[in-house]
């Protein structure tokens, strides 16, 4: 057995309203890959902000052992000083700077605070080996994409000699192939006696890779499962994560399709900044009533940026192409119309373009809708609370009040509440994007029964996810997508993931 | 106690200006041996900074936008001089020239306006040309003189008074009767409003502690009427402010336009692909900030009873300072009408206090930048308590 690393005993943590963690232990063993796993809002993300000194010592009950050391940080830094380094949920990389600089940003290599480049370039080489990434250390960070940005974070955290790194949702946003890197990369620290936690909605990737298995539930340390030992099923730790069997994945429906609510014929995009490069090749793409049609492809095929230029030219440039609803061609050429003619777009990147996060989670629901809880441009407030709190109640989001602000709800909650903003707007066209990433089992369950019925009451629905298998759990169409064009368009009872892969792959090359 | 204490960490924000108010307020009635809070002299006070009142107003909502505007002052000056000319040298009527007054004012908010929100000029960049160009339209408009004095009327809109309905000696009973009114109309609404939150399941203040700031609210209202009685009653310019005040909260707190200004102003991109027409919007706040700056230049000039080239001078650095000493955020998103005026007569009040103690501008200015600079860290600080 080999011996603990880390300790952490009788953790509580009260937010104003909530007790986010009640005397929570958890340890860790040297040289393990250690899976934290949970409902959104069980307390995850909340637990590593405490271990790393995001939320500093004083501001949380119970003590932390590293290494047999009681500590007792104040900042992050005090802990990255022992070798304890966090990688957040949401990425932290300055995108206007080079990798280079990004990866000795606030660890700069020096005297008397001036930079030596040339040890700082030839050691990123080194590191970038490391973690597999090739790239010059003189690009910019913005130019990456987002599995290789995660790279550059993993890479930076070795710069600063880890010994635990804590990954939250390192792989919420990587395609397959990306996310089998990372997993790679962690196995091979294992090797090398780094320890990590991941914390991660997804079950196989855990059950690939890790050594135990800590489940948390409403602030509470459920169990730790030891991999090693007993035979660990994703069933097993979806009981231990909802404390209940979930005999389902995807909910049964009866599918009823009408006609065609939606069409774009001839769509073409360009990219907004690199004029003639195509984002979106000759389009064309339909949806019916009560369908619910998916779109899969790999990270960069073009989907959200499909799905916003026909939402009300959100995105690119010499957007051309036409637009029909019930077969009369309408006008999406801005937001407002598009919202006029019923269309919505979820959208996958909840900090940036979903919520308000310093506005209250009722404001941000509301915001798309307006119009139906006020008389006269006068808002009125007690119509506003009841319909607000009914979709609270419905996708269950977990919060204090409807006016907890959204920056303070944890991810998948965050994610909810963009979802109940569009259902709130009650639209017959829906486009979600990713509208289950960093979502729990549960509720996502939750997520495709509230799909299903809008499908039912006659509405038209897209959805665009990476995730094959949800994909085929629940559409019934699906378009496969590469680099801007759509490669194939299968009836989701003919599909399977070889196939999918097949259309995407053949047509990388 | 446990209930009150915890009440005010929660909610320290919003009761900590006041209560800052309320201790310089102390602090000058001592220094100047009472002269403060004389009837006369709080009538002054008034008149004299009614400006940042009503510009506050309408710099919340462009900082609220997630804007400022430097040119207020600026603006504030040229209108007071082309009113001036209007009205001096070719005879216009004075309502005539109001009207038109406040009409330039928007139209110099939409000049701006269409730069910053749709040539997508910084407004910080925008509103500083701004304030050069109407500073020095200003002096063109005078050709380096003072111009007046205006009509009786015109000068009534700053210097005037209500009219009193009932002839008491030496004592304004409209003014107190307003008061009366005014009062009741504030328990009532606070009492409806309770009713309402409780009906929603909200935490509302313990009874007593209800009562107790209906009747510190209550009896400020009726003790500055009663005082303003036993002068000349209520000025003109305090109703202006008064009807301000309340539309301006009106409009943030309960329309579909104020929400979406506050989300404007706390994420751009969220609030346009939750379909707010963004631009117009961001427009219209500047639009409705140059017809404020209009009023508040009418007024000054009709007080001063002449326009003069050096008017309105610094008067940004006044707005900008009370709207954040009123809590706003400045990188948008947050901030309330009452904090802003709260600021307002902050900045009033220590204004008024300094010069009749004889303190220098020199002081003045160093002394209102370091309480602005308290204001803000009070601010961060408390947020951070909070979180
Ligand atoms: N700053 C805060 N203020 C108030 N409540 C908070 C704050 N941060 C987190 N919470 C609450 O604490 C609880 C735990 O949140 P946490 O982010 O740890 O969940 P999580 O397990 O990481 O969930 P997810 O899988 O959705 O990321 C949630 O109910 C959340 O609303
Ligand atoms: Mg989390």
């Amino acid at each position: 057995m080999s011996d603990v690393i880390l300790e952490m005993r009788n953790i509580t943590k009260v937010f104003p309203g909530v007790k986010a963690l009640d005397n929570v232990s958890f340890s860790v063993r040297e040289g393990e890959i250690h899976a934290l796993v949970g409902e959104n809002g069980a307390g995850k993300s909340t637990l590593m902000q405490v271990l790393s000194g995001v939320h500093p010592y004083g501001s949380y009950e119970g003590t932390i052992y590293f290494k047999g050391k009681e500590c007792q940080f104040r900042n992050i830094t005090q802990s990255e000083d022992v070798g304890l380094v966090i990688i957040h949920q949401e990425l932290a990389l300055v995108p206007f700077l080079s990798i280079v600089e990004n990866l000795f940003l606030g660890n700069e290599q020096g005297k008397n605070g001036i930079i030596d480049w040339n040890k700082a370039v030839s050691m990123s080489e080194g590191l970038l080996e490391k973690v597999g990434l090739e790239e010059a250390p003189a690009t910019l960070v913005k130019d990456l994409g987002v599995g290789k940005q995660q790279l550059v974070e993993i890479a930076k955290a070795l710069a600063k000699e880890v010994q635990l790194l804590i990954l939250d949702e390192p792989t919420a946003s990587l395609n397959d192939s990306d996310s089998e890197k990372l997993l790679d990369l962690l196995r091979q620290f294992r090797e090398n006696g780094i320890s990590s936690i991941l914390i991660s909605h997804k079950l196989s990737e855990v059950l690939k890779v890790a050594d135990s298995i800590t489940i948390l539930r409403d602030g509470a340390t459920i169990e730790t499962l030891d991999c090693r030992k007993d035979e660990i099923t994703e069933d097993r730790i979806i009981r231990g994560m909802v404390g209940r069997d979930l005999t389902h994945r995807f909910p049964e429906r009866d599918v009823k399709i009408g006609k065609t609510i939606f069409e774009v014929k001839d769509w073409n995009v360009y990219h907004p900044l690199q004029e003639d490069r195509k984002v979106s090749d000759d389009i064309n793409l339909y949806v019916r009533e009560g369908e619910v049609v998916g779109v899969a492809g790999l990270m960069g095929a073009g989907r959200t940026e499909l799905a916003m230029s026909i939402f009300g030219r959100s995105y690119g440039k010499d957007i051309s192409g036409k637009a029909f609803k019930y077969g009369e061609e309408i006008d999406v050429s801005t937001i407002q119309k598009a919202i006029a003619h019923g269309i919505a777009y979820a959208t996958e990147d909840r900090k940036a373009y979903g919520l308000v996060l310093i506005h209250p989670i009722k404001d941000n629901i509301s915001i798309a809708n307006l119009a139906s809880v006020s008389n006269y441009g006068v808002i009125e407030d007690p119509k506003e609370f009841s319909m607000v709190r009914e979709f609270r109640d419905m996708l269950d989001i977990r919060c204090s009040s409807v006016l907890q602000l959204a920056l303070n709800l944890s991810g998948g909650n965050q994610q909810k509440v963009v979802l109940s903003k569009w259902l709130f707007a009650n639209q017959d066209i829906l486009f979600l994007d990713e509208p289950t990433r960093g979502i729990d089992v549960g509720a996502k369950y939750e997520i495709y029964t509230i799909i299903n019925q809008l499908a039912s009451e006659g509405k038209g629905i897209v959805l665009l996810s990476s995730e094959l298998p949800e994909l085929l759990g629940i559409c019934d169409r699906i378009y496969v997508m590469s680099k801007g064009k759509i490669v194939a368009e299968m009836k989701a009872s003919d599909a399977t993931q070889e196939k999918v892969m097949k259309h995407i792959m053949n047509n990388t090359r | 106690m446990k209930t009150l204490l915890t009440f005010l960490r929660k909610n320290v924000r919003d009761y900590g200006i006041l209560i800052a108010l309320i201790v310089i307020i102390v602090f000058f009635q001592n220094t100047t041996n009472g002269i403060l809070l004389r009837p006369i002299n709080i009538t002054n006070l008034v008149l004299q900074n009614s400006y940042i009142v009503i510009m506050a107003c309408g710099m919340l909502l462009v900082i609220v936008a997630g804007g400022i505007d430097l040119s207020v002052g600026s603006v504030a000056a040229f209108i007071g001089a082309v009113a001036a000319v209007f009205m001096v040298r070719y005879n216009m009527h004075w309502f005539l020239t109001i009207v038109l007054s406040l009409i330039l004012g928007g139209l110099i908010g939409a000049f701006q306006g269409y730069w910053i929100s749709y040539a997508k000029i910084p407004a910080f960049i925008v509103t500083l040309a701004g304030m050069l160009i109407f500073r020095g339209l200003t002096l063109v408009m005078l050709q380096g003189e003072a111009v007046g004095p205006f009509a009786v009327p015109f000068q009534r809109l700053s210097s005037g008074f209500i009219p009193d309905f009932f002839n008491y000696d030496g004592f304004h009973v409209t003014t107190v009767l307003i008061g009366v009114i005014f009062s009741v109309l504030i328990v009532v609404i606070d009492l409806i409003n309770r009713s309402k939150q409780k009906k929603y399941g909200f935490e509302v203040l313990p009874f007593y502690l209800m009562v107790v700031k209906n009747l510190l609210i209550v009896g400020a209202v009726l003790g500055l009427c009663w005082l303003m009685a036993s002068y000349k009653g209520l000025p003109t310019v305090m109703i202006i402010l008064f009807v301000l005040i309340i539309l301006y909260t009106f409009v943030t707190s309960q329309t579909v336009i104020g929400r979406r200004i506050y989300a404007m102003g706390g994420n751009v991109k969220a609030a346009m692909l939750s379909g707010v027409n963004t631009e117009r919007l961001y427009f219209l706040t500047f639009v409705n900030m140059g017809v404020l700056a209009a009023l508040a230049g009418l007024i000054v000039a009709a007080r001063l009873n002449v326009a003069t080239p050096k008017a309105g001078d610094g008067f940004e650095l006044d707005v900008i300072a009370a709207v954040f000493i009123g809590g706003a955020s400045a990188t948008g998103g947050i901030g309330k009408i009452i904090g802003a005026v709260v600021g307002a007569f902050m900045i009033g009040v220590m204004n008024n206090g300094m010069s009749i103690m004889g303190i220098g501008i020199d002081w003045q200015q160093a002394i209102k930048g370091i309480v602005l600079l308290l204001a803000v860290l009070f601010d961060v600080y408390s947020k951070k308590k909070i979180q």
